[in-house]
């Protein structure tokens, strides 16, 4: 990727210093700190237990860290509620699914639409000109995410009732739909075969590339990882081992060392 | 298709100018903008049927005797009830066993705003147009006061909480005589004058004569229409799409901005303002009620209503509601054919409250193992079906 120098110098959108995240005795993030430029793409990876998922969790509200600041756009993040946060912008996908089962798939894209709905509960239960226009309008953003994903098929179908890879679609749909400036992708290919991790790359991509939305996927497949990531942030047991560009990161002796063991 | 349309916003939809329904002539099914696949009755089956309905249904107290008509008025009252509850429990997720005491607390402010005060009893007296609302407001504003606590905790724990709320409003509707008349007593229920007009008398319209039970029979038709369509449009919007994330997946619709707690109060304040209006209307059905009317029997038979009518879905709490209050009487009407049953409770090895407490039990849980999603879930099998036909797929 050549644009990833340019991307890194960006004035950051997203600046995360000495974030430390403690659950009792075991400290789960210790002191990591990272930044994501405008229109990025931040990798995380590491093994198993190594505190991606925390981290993410951290940024959307979830997990409340200790120590640390998380300054996003200016403010910071940490202490805020999950859902004040996703009002500033910051979308996730998950790792094991967590659609509305059983909504279909339009009602779970209009539930991203959530923030941008701005009609009263009075609005609603009379359904007036109000609200009629605003669900109608964004209706229409609604199925442009349909057809930039391709599930027109399957927009009245229940969730519950889809196979995994379209459900992992639908996520990043629902995702979309909030219109985020930060978008949060953990392991969006995960248990895919290799077309629907294809597909997945190129909506990554394309939601990059043609919507400018800043990224930070965490991910196992080291493929998609080297080919699309701008930044990778290399985390063990909780703790920073590297940052850099996909090239020098996998030449790391830290990073081999994490994932090989000792070398002989 | 690229991902930059995603930004720009398409003209979707060719809407064809002047036609509300969005149908095009002869392709009924076909719709051609957003608002008509919206809209609640989005095929002509739909809008065919619920008009017969709603004709039938005004033309039935012309042929019913005046105390089935005021059973039927019952239906419409606990099934403005049950889609009180089912916004809360059915699609907002939060249990509530205390649906009894919000309508309590409606009948007793409906009977104190609109009932006949004297030295014993406080009553202001007031016109219909201001007791309905109110019965309907105050205990929203208790919901408001209580849905901050219910909020903080879930599943059982709610349930138990709410029951408290049915224990702790029956000791105050005893102790409380100045307002609710006491054990054994009670009180009148607030005077029926909507508006001025006296809705106790009999009216002659066009050559008929209505009963008094007609007359109540379609005033609560009327508000019943009006807040079922509310409910139906609170669920197809964003406050019902909110209440469904919240009972699906409470962590995931946090991360979509949707506020927990505000979602949570805001199901709890609307469900206890149906109970409340329903609370009212009830007493003026049934006449004089001691404060122990209120009691944790009248919470499960709201959730009958909604178990057996169908969780989730609006027409789903009035086939229950029908069901609930239709069946007892089916039963007792049974008695005199079926030789075992009795209808008093003394003799016979059956009474017919023992056989219709019996009948409830069973049919719950028949529900809960076999249709889930009530009668409103046999009903869209049988629809499914006929689709079909004469296909079995």
């Amino acid at each position: 990727m050549t644009a990833a120098p340019d991307a890194a110098l960006a004035e950051p959108l997203l600046d995360v210093a000495g974030l430390t995240l403690r659950f009792g005795g075991t400290t789960a993030i210790r002191d990591v700190g990272f930044g994501a430029g405008e229109g990025s793409l931040l990798a995380i990876i590491g093994p198993n237990g190594a505190g991606k998922t925390s981290i993410l969790n951290c940024l959307s509200g979830v997990y409340r860290p200790q120590e640390g600041t998380i300054r996003y756009r200016g403010e910071d993040l940490r202490g805020m509620r999950p859902d004040v946060i996703a009002r500033l912008g910051v979308a996730r996908m998950f790792q094991n699914i967590e659609l509305f089962e059983n909504l279909t798939v339009l009602d779970n894209l209009m539930l991203g639409r959530h923030r941008h709905l701005r009609y009263g509960t009075l609005a609603a239960l009379l359904y007036g000109g109000k609200a009629r226009r605003a669900e109608t309008e964004n209706r229409r953003v609604v199925e442009d995410i349909i057809d930039f994903l391709e599930i027109q098929a399957i927009r009245g179908s229940l969730v519950g009732m889809l196979p995994y890879g379209l459900k992992k679609r639908v996520e990043l749909g629902r995702a979309l739909a909030m219109e985020p400036t930060l978008l949060l992708l953990d392991e969006p290919v995960a248990g895919m075969n290799v077309e629907e991790t294809e597909d997945m790359a190129r909506f990554i991509l394309d939601i990059r590339g043609e919507l400018g939305v800043t990224m930070i996927m965490i991910e196992h497949e080291m493929g998609l990882v080297m080919d699309i990531a701008d930044q990778v942030l290399v985390l063990d047991f909780g703790r920073r081992i590297a940052l850099g560009p996909p090239a020098q990161v996998q030449r790391d002796p830290a990073v081999v060392k994490a994932y090989l063991g000792e070398a002989s | 298709m690229t991902a930059g349309t995603v930004t720009r916003g398409r003209s979707t939809g060719t809407v064809i100018r002047g036609r509300s329904t969005g149908a095009v002539r002869g392709r009924p099914l076909l719709r051609t903008s957003y608002a008509a696949e919206q809209a609640i009755w989005n095929t002509p089956a739909k809008r065919a049927w619920t008009l017969a309905l709603v004709v039938a249904v005004l033309a039935l107290p012309f042929f019913l005797s005046r105390d089935l008509t005021s059973l039927m008025t019952t239906v419409f009252i606990m099934a403005i009830a049950g889609i009180g509850l089912n916004l809360v429990t059915g699609y907002a997720g939060q249990v509530s066993l205390g649906h009894a005491f919000f309508m309590g607390l409606g009948a007793y402010t409906a009977a104190v705003f609109g009932g006949a005060g004297d030295d014993e009893l406080v009553g202001l007296g007031l016109d219909m147009a201001v007791w309905l609302p109110m019965a309907g407001v105050v205990p929203a504003l208790v919901g408001l006061v209580v849905a901050p606590l219910a909020a903080r905790v879930r599943g059982l724990y709610l349930a138990i909480l709410t029951l408290g709320l049915v224990f702790i409003g029956e000791h105050v509707f005893k102790e409380a005589r100045s307002i609710t008349g006491g054990v054994g007593v009670g009180r009148a229920p607030a005077e029926p004058v909507l508006f001025g007009l006296d809705l106790r008398a009999r009216y002659h319209v066009f050559g008929y004569i209505l009963s008094r039970e007609a007359v109540f029979y379609f005033v609560c038709f009327a508000i019943f229409v009006v807040m079922a369509m509310a409910a139906r449009n609170l669920v197809r919007s964003k406050p019902g799409r909110a209440f469904a994330a919240v009972r699906d997946r409470d962590v995931a619709a946090a991360l979509m901005g949707v506020s927990l707690r505000r979602t949570k109060t805001l199901a709890f304040t609307i469900s206890s303002f149906y109970a409340g209006v329903a609370g009212a209307l009830l007493v003026v059905v049934i006449g004089r009620v001691t404060p122990t009317s209120w009691d944790l029997f009248l919470s499960i038979d709201l959730l009958a209503v909604i178990l057996i009518g169908g969780i989730a879905t609006i027409s789903g709490s009035i086939l229950g509601a029908a069901f609930v209050v239709l069946t007892p009487r089916l039963v007792s009407e049974l008695a005199d054919v079926v030789p075992f049953i009795s209808t008093s409770p003394s003799s016979g090895f059956l009474s017919v409250f023992q056989l219709q407490t019996m009948l409830f039990g069973a049919l719950i849980v028949l529900f809960l193992v076999l249709e889930p999603r009530g009668l409103y879930g046999l009903w869209v099998r049988v629809r499914n079906y006929w689709k079909a036909w004469p296909f079995s797929y």
